[in-house]
């Protein structure tokens, strides 16, 4: 376990360093991120003066090497507009992003889970149609025109919920669906496919054999392991919403970590938008490694590869 | 019944077919058999066929001109709205500076294939390459290439890309280079272990044994036997290239006005919604249908060609 886990903290380590050099030089594809700055036909003096004070004038790997460091100390930078250090605004908006996409992931599995076991519990059955179905249709259906469907219908035509900003509860509940279904899809074929191999093993029928409640083998013994592979999966798709998030963000006008990406693109506000891809990625990667930590735990089949 | 099988293989070694051998459906008839029954794959198809139709011949069913700002005419609703506004001039009314809505559907499925398939192309090729090379060669190929989908897997998709938007600028051109080179990871991973899998057959083996090339492996043994795999990953990429263009457009960062797209036609409405909601529904409902044919079509090909379901 702990050779699995060194490892797999170097993989780590290394992805989030290759992230980083990725993540610096995006503002180097344009070439000349002072003329970016400046906007095109800026002074030749007024681009020299960015160039002195944001320091691109020194060696690239130099201001990589600086900029990692400063980030590695917290330091990620000053915004070019809000004239504030990137790190406190960031740090600000994060647990707002972090709370819709935990509820939106709860969503997510609750609708996913049960479908799936209800599929496998009665493969080719209605249900099992039903949830394809519903698969099918998730996968297909944009996640922004399904947040303003929901605003049309809920916040407008039945006045139940609300529709923009951030102040209950009841402001989380739309986002959550709109960023939560997209997940389900494939949490709902992933559990299938576990219950319906768990539910033949042999282990299963033994229970079975020994007049076990069927509601009992079927979530205490058959559930348990076919959820393992799931909580990989729902820690990666954790990940891709928080990315994700900046889409329902703008449309439901939520103040959080994609908005701010939004707004920071809009303004190009490069050592934001640096630092919020930055942020996402190492969040994704602590994430995933956590799952795959969880997972070694839950299967000591994992362990040994 | 041990009889009959005896005398079978014994017709058999002489060359002689029974009845229900020569009365057996062919191959071809078993999978045209197969293509046919399938519902989803079907409806997909025909779903898929008349969308890339109307994007083909956008410039000759289109009754006005998709561009043509009318605003003596603007936000005149659609036919089955019971209002004295609608008109069969304008079928499925005008936006809101008086383009004919349907014209701008038709061109907008251009933009949504064009960049949907060549995103796809793009990311197609760089994934089945590290894919394929990872699968055969293992050891050190397989880490780097896994190092390099954990990290691609890490950057959000979406951000990166409204971000290098925004620096380069966005355009057509720049909008499929952005997502080609971004969503390489599924083909990667799928044509990995469908490498993996192929790679431990026999076949590849003798082929090993008899001193073929690595070239020749890879592009005889290999490639005709991973290409049902790589065609299902392929459709569902171009669906999801599809999604993306219209969530950047959305956003305002994809395809720039005046070019109709559906995800900026979404965007353009989106302001007037509450008024009119169908200058939503019709470009959400088009972007819909034609990311649920792709997907119906991927499947259902998985369904036809999995060796399982071949009895």
């Amino acid at each position: 376990m702990a050779i699995y886990a060194l490892k797999r903290l170097g993989v780590a380590l290394l992805v989030a360093l290759t992230v980083s050099l990725i993540t610096f030089s995006m503002v180097y594809i344009s070439g000349d991120p002072a003329i970016t700055i400046a906007g095109e036909g800026a002074r030749i003096e007024d681009i020299e003066n960015i160039r002195k004070y944001y320091g691109f004038d020194r060696p690239i790997f130099i201001q990589y090497l600086d900029w990692l460091w400063q980030a590695i100390h917290g330091d990620l930078g000053r915004s070019y507009s809000l004239r504030v250090p990137v790190a406190d605004v960031i740090f600000e908006r994060l647990p707002t992003t972090m709370l819709l996409g935990a509820c939106a992931i709860t969503f997510g599995l609750a609708l996913a889970i049960p479908l799936g076991v209800l599929a496998a519990v009665k493969p080719n059955s209605i249900f099992d149609r039903a949830a394809l179905t519903i698969a099918v249709i998730g996968q297909a259906m944009p996640t922004f025109w399904f947040g303003l469907t929901l605003i049309l219908v809920f916040g407008v035509m039945l006045r139940w919920l609300p529709i923009t900003g951030q102040d209950s509860w009841w402001n989380f509940v739309m986002p959550a669906i709109a960023l939560g279904y997209n997940v389900a899809p494939a949490v709902m074929r992933l559990t299938r496919a576990g219950m319906l191999e768990v539910l033949a093993s042999d282990y299963i029928r033994t229970a079975r054999a020994k007049g076990l409640r069927p509601m009992k083998v079927l979530f205490k013994h058959a559930l348990r392991n076919a959820v393992i592979p799931v909580v990989a999966l729902a820690a990666v798709q954790f990940g891709f919403m928080l990315g994700g998030s900046i889409v329902i963000e703008t449309i439901f006008q939520i103040n959080g970590l994609g908005y701010l990406a939004w707004e920071s693109i809009q303004r190009k506000d490069l050592p934001m938008m640096q630092a919020i891809v930055l942020i996402l990625s190492i969040i994704y990667v602590v994430i995933t490694f956590l799952a795959d930590m969880l997972n070694a735990f839950l299967d000591p089949r994992i362990r040994v590869t | 019944m041990a009889e009959s099988t005896i005398a079978r293989s014994t017709l058999a070694r002489a060359g002689v077919q029974t009845a229900e051998e020569i009365l057996a459906p062919s191959p071809g008839a078993m999978m045209r058999r197969r293509i046919f029954g399938h519902y989803g794959l079907m409806f997909g198809a025909f779903v898929l066929l008349v969308i890339i139709g109307m994007a083909l011949f956008a410039n000759v069913i289109s009754p006005h001109d998709a561009y043509d700002q009318q605003l003596g005419r603007k936000l005149i609703p659609p036919i089955w709205h019971d209002s004295p506004k609608a008109t069969w001039s304008h079928p499925l009314g005008t936006d809101h500076l008086g383009r004919d809505y349907l014209s701008r559907l038709y061109h907008g499925a251009q933009v949504s294939l064009l960049i949907g398939f060549s995103a796809m192309i793009i990311s197609g090729l760089i994934g089945t390459v590290l894919g394929v090379l990872a699968g055969y060669f293992g050891g050190r190929v397989d880490m780097v290439v896994n190092f390099l989908i954990t990290t691609r897997l890490s950057m959000p998709v979406i951000l990166v890309a409204l971000a290098v938007v925004s620096i380069i600028g966005s355009s057509l051109t720049v909008v499929i280079w952005v997502l080609g080179l971004l969503i390489w990871d599924r083909f990667a991973v799928v044509m990995r272990s469908a490498t993996q899998q192929v790679r431990s057959l026999e076949f590849v083996t003798a082929a090993e044994a008899l001193g073929c090339s690595h070239t020749r492996i890879l592009l005889t043994e290999i490639a005709p036997n991973v290409m049902n795999h790589l065609i299902v990953v392929a459709t569902l990429e171009m669906a999801h290239a599809i999604l993306l263009e219209a969530a950047l457009s959305f956003l305002g960062l994809g395809v720039q006005p005046p070019t109709p797209s559906w995800g900026l036609m979404i965007s353009e409405a989106k302001g007037l919604m509450y008024f009119d909601p169908w200058l939503i529904a019709i470009p959400g409902v088009a972007l819909f249908m034609l990311v649920l044919s792709i997907n119906l079509v991927g499947d259902g090909l998985r369904d036809v060609t999995a060796p399982e379901n071949r009895s």
